[in-house]
């Protein structure tokens, strides 16, 4: 397993939006849903690569900004009809601030 | 607290939907129990005619397996028969003694097939057509013997007699009507289908009643003899002439039924406890035989058993279709006519065409179409919607391509199309494709065909197309919802016309308002009504309600076009698609710094710089000094002009000018979908203003406005709107209408389709005819639009910093 590192505080990230990380091994999407969980996933749909980082947030999903598939941010899986996984990344929230292992 | 119980009397089509509504909305609510006679798990019906006709499996028509009861903790009791309702108990007793107790009742019996009263009607070789054990009964008949009689001329009779042929016997149909079909076709349409069926090797007897069915040596069923004295042999004979909802059951238990198990609009009994639907079920007064007002009806009971109670059941209009192949035959609403009616027909023998539509009022009230259905579904909306058709009355019956159309939706025949032949040029999906979709994952809406096959999902012009295949495939099973009731998504049932009027009506000022008022299903909505709830707020309620960024989609949240690699496009407002020196100076400054790939000209007089990181927008729109294109919003993109009057040796208006003055007055407008306008100087009209959402065209005593215009997807011609004399006009008259666009608009619809659905007299009566609403509306347009900002200045200095920042590990 990777490293913890801290990314940015929970505030950094909007209610219902994310931010992408720039790490060595690609991007990385961080999602906070309206509840305040945070999320991690690769930033590439399974379907043809769109940023998910730039799609919109709703429940515990996000909808790729390119075609529109759902993913779901707890295990990285596409919403049924479509199949395919984006990869999951632990993330934990401390005191307000925000780690990921990578 | 342990869950109440619920028991469903009928695995069949309209009771298992229901349940299918009620996990989605209440997964758990109730511990389940069903109990169906037949030994098998739901399938669909309506298949069986194509696996009579060998053209299906009865494994392809299964719609919930074993597995789907089980993931889902029902306890299901195959080929048991309940027998009793102990109501006073809340208990249903079956034939082997099981029972079950229940809170909450659904009666989902189904109808039996009416069996004439004549002699021989019990004998072997005698069957209805009903369920799979009939149909068994059927293909096992076809092997072993080579008459076959069926008595019924109507749909389930058509196939039957279909099949068999298919089958290889010889087979007869008697008919006590002077034509077929004679409750979906008028005469004319049902000698046309008879004879093609005749040309199929079936042979019919018309207006003859059956006395008797004779037995032969073995005991088995060996001829018919009708009431004029004439006998055939029949080895097999079907009878389909009617059915009957089953209510024995209900009656035994002493629950009101009155040609079916009579129900409220919620789908509930006489008794509060005991729901009912399909077709067992009397509503209003009316028992529905086809597929698609059952389900609306399962749905509205799921809202109740859910405990949500807002759904209503209201009745449906349906239509039909004959699932036999290579026959094209659709029929819906008062296809007859009467006194107060016309009609318009197109006859044409030869060719095997035949149109007949039936208008009351200037509205589409039936029809009949045979050889040629592929409008079908779009008649059947306009019927449904009832929509004023006078305005298309001289193109109705050449179908939908024809009015001012002349995209592929509707122009080939979907039945007529090869398997390979691409449906969803966006997305590479065959005819084939969707309709193995459609068979083997049992869909019947167009968001199912949506979904599972992603046909029609992102520019949606062939819909219409997946629509027909729709309704080829699964015959009148298929009922497209009227327009106006669509609901906004997944997550509500209500339409955009309801969300609009209660956020108008309550005042509603926030999503999580509207969502909370109108009992959202989901926790925070989805891509689709976000966006729209967003939009409908802050049209209402200007300077009061508040833009949501997470609402808006990424190409609004970021001020770009994002592109299939993730990188975004400039395009930098240039008035009336006018530039200058200094403005080319930077933009070619700007594509050296941020290297930009690609730039290009677009279709609306502006340049786009393709390929810009996001991280390095902010710099390229600072080192622009340009205002935003708007290139990626719902919003006014841009007014495109010619040289006009300025230049032009025949301009007759200064067309640049006045371009530039309407696209000032509309920076940073918000509206439903993008608008887009185009002045030209004179009549040549070289901006192209008649497919425009607002067209102007220059003449020598002032200018013509047309509207409702659109160069894409679908191509349409702008209508004529209004002349008028001065420049102050253009701005008055194109900005009240476009204001009135933007207050009744529902969300992603252009003003084409807008002005599809309220009609251009409506919009003429508020913006032409009515000259203080016209100036209203403009104030209004001018009120909102005081305040606009250039997004991109806004970023430049710093707002919203968060969304353009990458964060580094």
């Amino acid at each position: 397993m990777g490293e913890w590192k801290s990314i940015c505080m929970l505030e950094d990230i909007p209610r219902l939006g994310s931010r992408v990380v720039r790490a060595t091994g690609g991007d990385i999407a961080v999602f906070r849903t309206s509840a305040n969980a945070v999320f991690a996933l690769r930033d590439h749909c399974p379907h043809k690569g769109g940023p998910l980082s730039q799609g919109l947030v709703h429940g515990n999903q996000v909808t790729c900004p390119l075609h529109g598939w759902k993913l779901r941010l707890d295990s990285g899986e596409a919403v049924p009809p479509d199949e395919g996984c984006s990869r999951r990344y632990p993330v934990r929230v401390e005191s307000g601030t925000v780690f990921l292992q990578i | 607290m342990s869950r109440k119980r619920l028991v469903m009397v009928g695995n069949g089509m309209a009771g298992v939907r229901t349940l299918e509504e009620l996990l989605k909305l209440a997964p758990d609510e109730y511990e389940i129990t069903v109990f169906g006679a037949e030994p098998h798990p739901n399938y669909n019906r309506i298949l069986l005619s194509p696996v009579l006709a060998g053209e299906m499996s009865i494994q392809d028509i299964i719609l919930n397996d074993h597995g789907w009861y089980a993931q889902h903790g029902i306890m299901l009791h195959l080929g048991k028969k309940v027998e009793r309702i102990d109501r006073l108990r809340r208990r249903v007793i079956a034939d082997d003694g099981t029972a079950a107790d229940y809170d909450r009742l659904l009666l989902a019996t189904g109808s039996n097939p009416f069996i004439l009263p004549i002699p021989g009607n019990d004998l072997p070789g005698v069957v209805s057509y009903r369920d799979i054990a009939d149909t068994d009964a059927m293909i096992d008949a076809a092997q072993r013997h080579r008459h076959a009689v069926v008595i019924g001329g109507g749909l389930l009779g058509l196939e039957a007699a279909n099949g068999l042929r298919l089958r290889g016997m010889d087979v007869t149909v008697i008919h006590l009507a002077d034509w077929l079909l004679e409750r979906q076709l008028d005469e004319t349409a049902g000698r046309m289908l008879q004879r093609s069926l005749e040309e199929r090797g079936l042979k019919f007897l018309l207006g003859k009643q059956t006395e008797m069915l004779i037995a032969g040596t073995s005991g088995r069923v060996a001829g018919v003899r009708l009431k004029d004295g004439l006998e055939l042999p029949a080895e097999l004979v079907v009878m389909a002439v009617g059915i009957r909802p089953n209510t024995a059951l209900a009656e035994a238990a002493g629950i009101h039924c009155q040609r079916g198990i009579v129900v409220n609009d919620t789908m509930q009994t006489y008794d509060p406890k005991v729901y009912a639907v399909g077709e067992c079920v009397a509503h209003r007064g009316i028992a529905y035989g086809l597929v698609a007002p059952l389900f609306e009806q399962g749905k509205v009971a799921a809202n109740h058993l859910a405990n949500f109670g807002i759904g209503r059941y209201t009745g449906s209009v349906t239509s039909t279709k004959l699932k036999v192949t290579g026959i094209d035959l659709f029929s819906a609403g008062d296809f007859l006519g009467g006194k107060d009616t016309e009609e318009i027909t197109l006859n044409d023998a030869a060719g095997g065409v035949y149109k007949k539509l039936v208008i009351r009022d200037n509205r589409l009230v039936g029809g009949v179409l045979y050889g040629d259905t592929a409008d079908g579904p779009w008649y059947f909306q306009l019927l449904r919607d009832s929509q004023d058709i006078h305005e298309i009355r001289d193109h109705l019956l050449f179908g939908q391509s024809h009015v001012g159309d002349v995209g592929h939706q509707g122009h080939s025949k979907a039945a007529a199309m090869a398997d390979s032949a691409e449906v969803c040029g966006c997305n590479g999906v065959s005819k084939g494709a969707i309709v193995k979709a459609i068979k083997e994952k049992g869909l019947f809406s167009l968001d199912d065909v949506k979904q599972h096959t992603k046909a029609a999902s992102s520019c949606g012009s062939c819909a219409g197309l997946c629509e027909q295949i729709l309704s080829a495939t699964i015959g009148g099973a298929y009922t497209p919802a009227a327009s106006n009731r669509k609901p906004v998504c997944g997550c509500t049932d209500h339409s955009h016309q309801e969300v609009r009027d209660t956020i108008r009506a309550q005042h509603l000022l926030s999503i999580d308002r509207v969502m909370r008022f109108l009992e959202w299903r989901t926790e925070d909505g989805c891509e689709k009504c976000r966006p729209a709830l967003n939009y409908y707020l802050i049209s209402t309620w200007p300077g009061e309600a508040r833009d949501d960024p997470r609402s808006r989609l990424i190409n609004e949240r970021a001020h770009a076009n994002i592109q299939k690699d993730g990188t975004y496009s400039v395009v930098p407002r240039m008035w009336g698609g006018l530039t200058n020196a200094a403005e080319l100076r930077r933009i070619a400054d700007v594509a050296e710094k941020y290297q930009v790939p690609t730039i290009k000209l677009t279709g609306g007089q502006r340049i786009d710089l393709l390929g810009i990181r996001k991280e390095d927008l902010i710099g390229v729109w600072q080192d622009l000094g340009m205002p935003s294109g708007h290139a990626y919003g719902k919003s006014i993109r841009t007014v495109k002009t010619c040289v006009g009057a300025e230049h032009c040796r025949f301009g007759t208006q200064l067309a640049m000018d006045m371009g530039v003055k309407l696209e000032r007055m509309l920076f940073d407008m918000y509206s439903p979908h993008k608008v887009k306008l185009a002045v030209s100087g004179c009549p040549r009209n070289c901006a192209e203003a008649g497919i425009k959402d607002v067209g102007v065209i220059g003449v020598d005593s002032g200018y013509e406005l047309y509207v409702g215009g659109n160069g894409g997807i679908k191509t349409e011609v702008a209508q004529f709107l209004v002349k008028v004399r001065s420049d102050e006009e253009v701005l008055e008259y194109a900005g009240a209408f476009l204001q009135l666009y933007r207050e009744e608009g529902f969300y992603l619809e252009r003003t084409c389709h807008w002005l599809e659905r309220v009609g251009l007299e409506h919009a003429r009566s508020r913006v032409v005819e009515d000259e203080e609403n016209r100036k209203a509306l403009h104030a209004r347009l001018l009120a909102e639009l005081q305040d606009a900002r250039d997004p991109w200045a806004e970023r430049v200095a710093g707002v919203e910093r968060n969304e353009y920042e990458a964060l580094i590990v």
